[in-house]
């Protein structure tokens, strides 16, 4: 089993965000950066599916230099070895898939997992889009991987407390939802060998224009007026209980 | 040239699709149309893209719309690669300026906005998120029934629910939610004691049920169950869409939360910026004593 896990680093959260100066995008002075956390479940899927059938765990991800921390952080996690596309440019989904998958025609893989969507664009698209590119069957909101030879069989989630099941053959890519397994952890061990793993730099083509470009970037205007207490703890507790019960009247 | 509505059979956002189609359709100018594929024809990928991509290639619209559904996130995006568009998804808002459509989506899970701007020829690819375009009353555009013509590769079982629900949060008058504020599984008392004091049903979350601090079953939102209490108390909780869909209905909202610019206080009627650490004790014993 050759499977490819796309990843995508984006700010940490709870980040304190503000619109950039360019109004394009966010100030990125003082931001750190970690693993979009979809993408992590996507990684920890890839690397049991590994434990279970074998193989080789592939990293890829686009984006500037500071993208090969991630790209450590999966290695050291389990991954086998990484592909670092350079870029620097905030991309949207076509011109980012594009690039993935130009990285990964010539790879053969078995399966590609990626996250749902990115915490930051949030287009959700990225997986569906690189499957189109490829030529590979695709499916979402994945909550369950089975692989039996050369068929998948995975677990999709609807809405509502709904599930799915559905078989495709592989190659495929898959999207994969928050929750479908437990996070592992990076051992002492897995942070000294990610050291002298393997991670290939390509440098893309440059992107055909995009057809949905960003103009600006703002803090949403706040519409319906919420009542705030702040001050003590104690005083905005006695001021919001007065409220519920005399205003509100729910207590 | 028109704008073409994708109405996903049987879905409750159906009605908004239209709203949105409607409103895009007045701005540009141009006809509204609509296309659906009945709900007895099985959905897969594979079949709707290729039955919508025959249909807009035939008839060439300048904006095709969605719903921002579990299904469209499925689909719409290998549509729109066809056509070498990038799927302009979960917009909140558009307006057309100097003849493009500009079309406002969140970044972030709410705490920024972005203007987009759909640029060169059509078709575009818009999907709108739960309740920015609600639902009027107003005549039905012409809706042409399409059939999937391909064989296509994923093959769909019958969706099941996983198991019957031994919480019915929907019947409970007062919730109080925790989300990833609360940090650790070792904290959940901290809010278990605010439910006990108001006699509320305690419910989260997506990411405190993905960790198993909460069983899924009480977990609130687009995944989990949709309640409509007369008083919700989100503690910790962001203000994601995914989980405001399931909430923003309660009757009273407050949030409790140390990020003033939380997205959750935009639906909330009161709410207290500060650590939920501090403020959660202090009012478990204002309630005792408004109570007694
Ligand atoms: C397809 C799909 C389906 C989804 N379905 C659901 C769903 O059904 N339900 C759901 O909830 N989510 C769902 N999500 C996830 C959703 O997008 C958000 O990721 C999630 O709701 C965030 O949970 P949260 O608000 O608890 O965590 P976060 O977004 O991490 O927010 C934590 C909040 O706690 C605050 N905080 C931190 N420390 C403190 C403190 N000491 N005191 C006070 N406040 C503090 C922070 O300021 C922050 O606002 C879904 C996502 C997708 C893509």
């Amino acid at each position: 089993m050759k499977i490819i896990v796309a990843i995508k680093q984006v700010p940490q959260r709870d980040s304190s965000l503000r619109p950039a100066a360019s109004g394009l995008w966010v100030d990125e002075a003082n931001l750190g950066y970690e693993i979009n956390e979809p993408d992590a479940y996507a990684l920890e899927e890839a690397l049991q599916l590994r434990e279970k059938h074998g193989g080789e765990v592939i990293v890829v991800c686009a984006g500037p230099e500071r993208a090969q921390q991630s790209i450590r952080e999966a290695l050291a996690k389990g991954a086998d070895r990484g592909i670092h596309v350079e870029t620097d440019a905030v991309l949207d989904t076509l011109q980012t898939a594009t690039m993935l998958a130009d990285a990964l025609r010539d790879e053969t893989a078995d399966l590609i997992l990626t996250g749902l969507q990115s915490d930051d664009l949030g287009y959700g698209q990225t997986g569906v889009v690189l499957a189109e590119l490829l030529d590979f069957p695709s499916s979402t909101i994945i909550m369950q991987v089975e692989i039996d030879v050369d068929t998948l069989r995975v677990r999709r989630e609807l809405e509502d407390g709904w599930f799915q099941n559905i078989e495709m053959p592989l190659p495929a890519v898959l999207t994969i939802q928050s929750g479908l397994n437990k996070l592992r952890y990076a051992t002492l061990m897995g942070i000294k060998k990610a050291k002298s793993k393997e991670i290939r730099v390509v440098q893309p083509a440059a992107p055909a224009a995009s057809t949905a470009v960003i103009e600006k970037v703002y803090a949403p205007q706040k519409s319906k007026q919420a009542q705030i207490f702040t001050g003590d703890a104690k005083t905005a507790a006695t001021q919001l209980v007065e409220k519920l019960k005399f205003e509100a009247r729910v207590l | 040239m028109s704008v073409l509505v994708v109405l996903e059979a049987g879905h409750r956002m159906a009605g908004e699709a239209l709203t949105a189609g409607r409103q895009f359709a007045a701005a540009l100018g141009v006809p509204l149309t609509a296309a659906t594929i009945p709900a007895d024809l099985t959905y897969t990928a594979d079949g709707f893209t290729a039955a919508y991509e025959a249909h807009a290639r035939a008839t060439n619209p300048a904006l095709v719309v969605f719903a921002h559904t579990y299904q469209t996130r499925d689909w719409a995006p290998k549509l729109a690669t066809r056509f070498r568009k990038v799927l302009i998804s979960d917009v909140i808002a558009a307006r057309v300026d100097s003849g493009s459509p500009v079309f406002v989506r969140q970044l972030f899970q709410g705490k920024l906005n972005s203007d987009v701007r759909a640029t060169g020829d059509g078709p575009h690819f818009v999907s709108v998120q739960a309740g920015a375009f609600p639902p009027v009353e107003a005549e039905a555009p012409e809706t042409i029934s399409l059939t999937p013509a391909v064989e296509p590769r994923q093959n769909p079982e019958k969706p099941f629910r996983e198991s019957t629900r031994a919480v019915d949060l929907t019947a409970a008058p007062v919730i109080v939610s925790v989300g990833r504020g609360i940090k650790d599984e070792g904290n959940i008392p901290v809010v278990q004691k605010l439910a006990d004091a108001l006699g509320a049903e305690l419910a989260a979350s997506r990411p405190i049920c993905d960790a198993g601090w909460l069983p899924m079953e009480r977990q609130v939102g687009s995944s989990g169950q949709t309640v409509t209490p007369k008083l919700y108390l989100a503690v910790g909780i962001s203000g994601a869409i995914q989980h405001l869909v399931g909430m923003k209905g309660s009757k009273t909202i407050v949030a409790i939360n140390q990020d003033p610019n939380a997205p959750i206080f935009e639906v909330a009627d009161y709410g207290i910026v500060g650590d939920l650490f501090e403020v959660v004790p202090a009012l478990v014993e204002a309630v005792q004593r408004a109570k007694s």
